[in-house]
């Protein structure tokens, strides 16, 4: 596990903020304002978004110079990560294409496959389980509509 | 006061009714069972089980709602004593003496004082409940839109703030949660905001999507392969939940202390129930004879916040259900729950929906008393799940969390966005951002926006108002020490680098 770059913590946060503001009052304009009396779609996301940015410049300012320290605790991580990830894609992608149990199997086998202590096996036995247990509750329990094999659907 | 008891008995009925009765139940065991699972809190709870609240009816929704909140809150303890681990925030200070109490052997026993702490406290706080709140609602019908307004903002500016961490950056996450709120249709204009010619995103962003994105994916993500969780191999049989009588007596000041603390920091929207456990502990070690023993296993530092916390809970169901401002983020979630099943929490909820409130009320004792029940012959079984490790845990809940989104509005589309803010979750926390003030921003965006521009409207765009109303002028007053009190404090932590006070409530 490589340690991200060293960064200050709060300088990101307040960059960051700022950016979200900025973008959030971009799109904002393209609505109508209005006046105070009577106020336009735009008027509350543009306040909004100018208040993030300023909130956003307060944080950068703010921001100790020297806290550095804390960014070493964060390891990227990316194999858990994408496991994660991919496993709420795999989850809409193939419960689209392929049906709950196919999607289930997947997400839970790849979430499982994030952790480091998890074999192949014990994720492969967990994914059958959960899929068990899942069709039970909540297509014979709960009566939930979702089919169970949807092949080139 | 006749009248209360009598709207009181009514609650009973309702809550008394088989079909009630039984969502009630089953929300206090799950919520119990998730909240003893480790790393699953109340919050992940709750927004596991929202999307089984749209097909059910308002009373038994919010009745298994809420059985879930305190379920998990007890819950919550046993992890925190028995295992170090505070799956919800406000368990972490029972920790500090909780679990060295554990390794002395008497972890039992520190389970079974809180218990009793909890109990206590939760009474006391419904009594206040059922007896403030008629009052409340009286003051609240007094509450126009500009009033509404400025109390939201004095929540959602305590919300921000007196949460742990950063003001600002508490300040940031609430803004950025009144955002999210505006995506979707204006409600006044019909236009579509930010929905960038997505159609599923017309009627904004779901609520159970947004909550497991932040209280579920987003700590998944932060957590693995970084957190070992251990199983605990601490035994803990029934009849070592018996407290000894010199730890009843140590316990008992604490206890209420810890409640009075609790019920004074419920009746003020936005303080969190972590802020007020911290304070609670603070107190019992400023009021203590021998200090250093807390963090050592003092009994006193397990009951009085535990007690806290719980009368702050029921008491922070007043401000959610008579003014419409819930106190903290599981507060929001249930707000969010009952505005979906067309119920509007405010002055007039009370009489407009009386069964639901009283009902609520009733459930409340009743749910305490089946979880002191429940939980001393199931602490064996709670004990085990303890064992269960996170490893398996988390991918199974990862499964639990996409098929209750999906189910919401049977949309793979906000299994998607479940995942977005997942993402968005993951940064905010590696930045120390608190992640909780964003819920209570999406919930109390569109009501505020409403009332906001309601306000200007009647007003003639005279933003005068907030201050020459009488009511409105208070509660603006109030924010405006909130902020001072920040600044104040943020110009004194560059003068003292660190006191020992920030010191103390850093402990985590």
């Amino acid at each position: 596990m490589r340690p991200l770059r060293r960064f200050n913590k709060d300088r990101v946060s307040g960059t960051l903020l700022v950016l979200l503001g900025a973008g959030i009052v971009a799109q904002g304009l393209q609505y109508r304002m209005g006046t105070l009396t009577r106020m336009g779609a735009g008027f509350v996301p543009v306040v909004l978004g100018t208040l993030l940015a300023l909130v956003g410049v307060a944080v950068f300012v703010t921001a100790e110079p020297g806290d550095f320290g804390t960014a070493e605790k964060h390891p990227t991580e990316w194999r858990g990560w994408i496991c994660i990830l991919g496993a709420v894609v795999a989850f809409v992608v193939i419960g689209e294409y392929g049906g709950l149990v196919p999607a289930t199997l997947t997400t839970v086998f790849l979430a499982a496959m994030g952790d480091r202590e998890n074999s192949v096996r014990d994720a492969a036995l967990l994914s059958v389980g959960v899929t068990l247990a899942g069709v039970l509750i909540f297509i014979y329990g709960l009566k939930m509509i979702f089919p169970l094999f949807a092949w080139g659907h | 006061m006749g009248h209360a008891l009598q709207d009181l008995w009514y609650g009973f009925g309702v809550a008394l009714q088989p079909n009630h009765l039984m969502w009630s139940v089953f929300g206090v065991l799950l919520g119990n069972l998730i909240g003893v699972l480790p790393g699953l809190g109340a919050l992940t709870a709750i927004s596991m089980l929202l999307p089984l609240t749209y097909v059910i009816a308002p009373v038994p929704a919010i009745l298994m709602l809420a059985g879930i909140f305190y379920g998990s809150m007890y819950g919550g303890a046993i992890g925190a004593i028995l295992l170090n681990l505070p799956s919800h925030p406000p368990h972490a200070v029972t920790c500090i003496d909780g679990y060295p109490l554990t390794k002395k052997g008497r972890g039992g026993a520190a389970l079974g004082v809180t218990m009793a702490a909890s109990f206590f406290a939760a009474s006391v706080g419904i009594l206040i409940m059922i007896f403030l709140s008629p009052v409340l609602e009286v003051v609240a019908f007094k509450f126009g839109p500009t009033e509404i307004s400025s109390i939201m903002l004095l929540g959602l500016l305590a919300g921000a703030t007196m949460s742990r961490g950063s003001p600002l950056k508490g300040v940031a996450m609430t803004v950025f949660g009144l955002f999210v709120g505006t995506i979707g249709t204006d409600v006044i204009s019909g236009t579509q905001r930010y929905t960038f010619g997505i159609n599923e995103l017309s009627d904004g962003v779901d609520l159970a999507a947004l909550s497991l994105g932040l209280f579920g994916i987003a700590d998944f993500l932060v957590t693995i392969n970084r957190v070992h969780i251990k199983g605990s191999d601490a035994k803990v049989r029934m009849r070592d939940m018996r407290p000894t009588r010199e730890e009843m007596k140590q316990a008992f000041m604490p206890m209420l202390r810890g409640t009075a603390v609790g019920c004074l920091f419920g009746a003020m929207p936005g303080t969190g129930p972590t802020i007020t456990t911290f304070i609670a502990y603070a107190l019992e070690r400023k009021v203590a004879k021998d200090p250093s023993r807390f963090g050592h296993g003092a009994i006193e530092g397990v009951a009085a916040p535990e007690a806290a916390a719980h009368s702050k809970t029921q008491v922070d169901f007043i401000p959610t259900m008579s003014l419409g401002i819930p106190g903290d983020a599981v507060m929001a979630l249930l707000l969010g729950a009952l505005v979906i099943k067309g119920v509007q929490p405010g002055p007039q909820m009370i009489s407009e929906h009386p069964d639901l409130f009283w009902g609520l009320i009733a459930s409340f004792w009743i749910g305490n008393v089946l979880l002191i029940i429940l939980n001393v012959p199931l602490i064996g079984v709670w004990v085990k799940l303890l064992q269960v490790p996170y490893r398996l845990l988390y991918p199974a809940a990862m499964f639990f969390i996409a098929i209750g989104v999906y189910s919401t509005h049977n949309s793979l589309f906000d299994v998607l966005e479940v995942g977005v803010f997942g993402i968005f979750g993951a940064i905010f926390l590696a930045l120390d951002f608190p992640v909780a003030p964003v819920v209570l921003g999406y919930v109390l965006g569109p009501l505020l926006e409403e009332n906001f521009r309601r306000a200007m409207l009647l007003s003639r765009g005279e933003l005068s108002v907030f201050v020459t109303r009488p009511i409105s002028g208070w509660i603006i007053g109030a924010c405006t020490l909130l902020i001072l009190g920040q600044i104040w404090a943020y110009a004194r932590r560059l003068r003292v680098p660190r006191t020992l006070a920030t010191e103390e409530l850093m402990v985590e």
